[in-house]
């Protein structure tokens, strides 16, 4: 195929698969290898199996928007606060700076920072939500994601509504400093009220969870969830190798593991992970 | 592990020629001459330090630990040990105590000196058992009503296998969230190092204090390098760009207060620093007790949702 031929064909077939103002642009009809056991699957097979490889059960990471479509039941959504936005308030330049790199994130995924929040309905219950993106600079957590977190805590728990979060992150955001690391407190502050009005709070841990989101909201909550082969933890494998000098043991800080330590409550294989929300909210109703 | 203040290395030079005119020739006009140089030096230098001059202070091996000053400012501390769960964490200590003839609780997290004791003290990083047992405390606070003070100085938590096996992520996060809710006056003072979330796990207070040449960062600046810059000789530089000293953190509205040090750092007069960390805790301390307590929970409310809305 001449490459003319092959960006017409690649632009042409799109399938729209959209919540919100957010529109995914991979083409449907192309051939992608599997992150984990590099078997070649069709894209539109792999999309319909939501994006679980049909193979070796490998989830490969959503993007917000398609995590939402997954679990929310069509059309519910309501966003809030779309339009809040990180500023370089540190100045911070490494090879870059920092205003750049947002900039540029928000080209790369569509969206204006690491978390998407709102009100939606899963099984016909209604819940607060916030999903966020590991595609946005790691999923990292600045003041904007702490604020957007903040907001939908109190609008959750003004609507009396139960609140799930969707982690995916590698912690809290360097190019703000400790604005970023104090997120943890106000987030954590905000979790406190909201549990003490008795509502639920349910926290999703996918691949990967660590660092100040899972040192703060990910584990404030009262179920805690974790897709399959999920990477959660505290310090990154790397960091502890080097600072042990110890070989990991197979399986460290995934979902299992956490399992068999006790650190959560289920793991769950993503195409279980609305029915099994769906399930908790049934409970929670039945109170 | 590096331990040079590199940017004192004139001022002992002329300290050593100091000594030597004493010794050949007695006090001299020569060496009251170069006395008064040294002092200008010395202003001159550490007026002007650089983050990561700061960075290398606030690690100093010669600082001061957590135990040095609870012993000069606290009377009768009686430490307690233990969570109740797993284990007793040396790098965290805690207890009570008498501050100004009052009862308060003091969690402080303790660097050791020397190999042996570093080891034991694990460097000052925390296992899970060590937030436990402060959770534990900071309750029994709550219970007695008494007010709690904490002092940081940790590089981090201890990142092992072992961590995250026992839940370290859970623990950093419910002692943040424990601290949050006390019904009782906290203060915390930073004394060395306020590494991540291992230390905000003991600093989320109502008042939150710093020592001149102490810091507070997200990460530290060499793992900041190694990610940003993929190399950890930029350490250097991402301690200016983390913007992690007291100065800082009172710019951006985190601290209420920067306790000052005596010149060329809390190392040089241990005494003068503990009493200078003694008068601002009293002075905080008399300015929470005062209030009714809804009025503390309304502005440690308002202090915490306001971070970051610059």
């Amino acid at each position: 195929m001449k490459l003319l031929n092959w960006l017409n064909w690649l632009r042409k077939p799109k399938v729209k698969t959209g919540i919100g103002n957010y529109t995914s642009i991979v083409p449907d009809n192309i051939w992608i290898k599997c992150e984990s056991c590099q078997t070649l699957i069709y894209y539109h097979d792999l999309r319909e199996n939501l994006k679980v490889c049909t193979h070796c059960n490998y989830h490969h990471r959503l993007t917000a928007p398609e995590l939402l479509l997954q679990i929310c039941d069509s059309g519910t959504f309501k966003e809030e606060d779309a339009d809040l936005t990180s500023r370089d308030i540190l100045k911070f330049k490494d090879t870059q700076s920092y205003a750049v790199k947002i900039k540029e994130a928000k080209k790369k995924t569509g969206f204006s920072e690491a978390v998407i929040t709102g009100l939606g309905q899963i099984g016909s219950y209604r819940v607060g939500l916030a999903v966020m993106d590991f595609n946005f600079l790691g999923g990292s957590m600045g003041s904007v994601v702490g604020e957007k977190l903040v907001r939908i805590i109190y609008k959750t728990m003004k609507e009396n509504l139960p609140l799930i979060v969707i982690c995916a992150s590698g912690g809290a955001r360097m190019q703000e400093g400790v604005l970023s690391l104090f997120q943890m407190a106000k987030i954590n502050y905000a979790l406190n009220d909201f549990s003490s009005k008795s509502l639920l709070y349910i926290s999703v841990l996918t691949n990967p969870t660590t660092g100040g989101v899972t040192a703060s909201f990910a584990y404030a909550a009262d179920i805690i969830l974790a897709e399959e082969g999920a990477l959660i933890g505290f310090a990154g494998p790397r960091v502890i190798e080097q600072t042990t000098k110890l070989k990991l043991p197979e399986g460290f800080q995934r979902a299992n593991f956490l399992l068999n330590r006790g650190m959560i409550d289920r793991v769950v294989n993503r195409k279980l992970l609305k029915a099994t929300l769906t399930n908790i909210l049934e409970f929670n109703h039945g109170r | 592990m590096e331990d040079k203040l590199t940017f004192e290395i004139p001022l002992l030079e002329m300290e050593e020629k100091i000594r030597l005119l004493v010794e050949k020739e007695g006090e001299t006009k020569n060496s009251a001459k170069l006395t008064l140089l040294l002092k200008k030096k010395e202003e001159e230098i550490y007026q002007n330090l650089s983050p990561w001059q700061v960075v290398q202070l606030a690690r100093y091996q010669g600082r001061p630990r957590s135990l040095d000053y609870i012993n000069i400012i606290f009377e009768n501390f009686l430490e307690l040990h233990g969570d109740r769960r797993f284990g007793d964490d040396p790098s965290i200590v805690g207890g009570l105590a008498f501050f100004n003839k009052h009862t308060v609780m003091v969690i402080a997290q303790q660097k050791g000196r020397g190999v042996d004791d570093n080891l034991f003290r694990r460097f000052g990083m925390p296992y899970p058992e060590g937030y436990r047992k402060a959770q534990r405390l900071m309750k029994l606070a709550e219970k007695m009503k008494i007010p709690l003070i904490t002092l940081v100085d940790t590089p981090g938590a201890y990142p092992g296998i072992e961590s995250e096996e026992r839940g370290q992520a859970e623990a950093i996060s419910l002692s943040i969230s424990l601290m949050l809710g006390l019904k009782i006056p906290t203060i915390s003072v930073v004394i060395g190092e306020g590494g991540s979330g291992g230390a905000l796990a003991l600093a989320s207070a109502d008042k939150i204090l710093m020592l001149k040449y102490s810091i507070f960062s997200v990460i530290s600046p060499e793992g900041c390098a190694a990610i940003l810059w993929k190399d950890e000789k930029y350490a250097e530089k991402a301690a200016g760009e983390l913007k992690l000293t007291a100065r800082d953190l009172l710019n951006l509205k985190i601290i209420d207060g920067i306790i000052e040090e005596p010149l060329r750092g809390a190392h040089y007069h241990p005494e003068q620093a503990a009493r200078n960390i003694s008068e601002s805790l009293s002075h905080h301390l008399n300015l929470l007790r005062n209030l009714p307590l809804d009025t503390l929970i309304q502005l440690r409310k308002e202090k915490y949702l306001k971070i970051g809305k610059l």
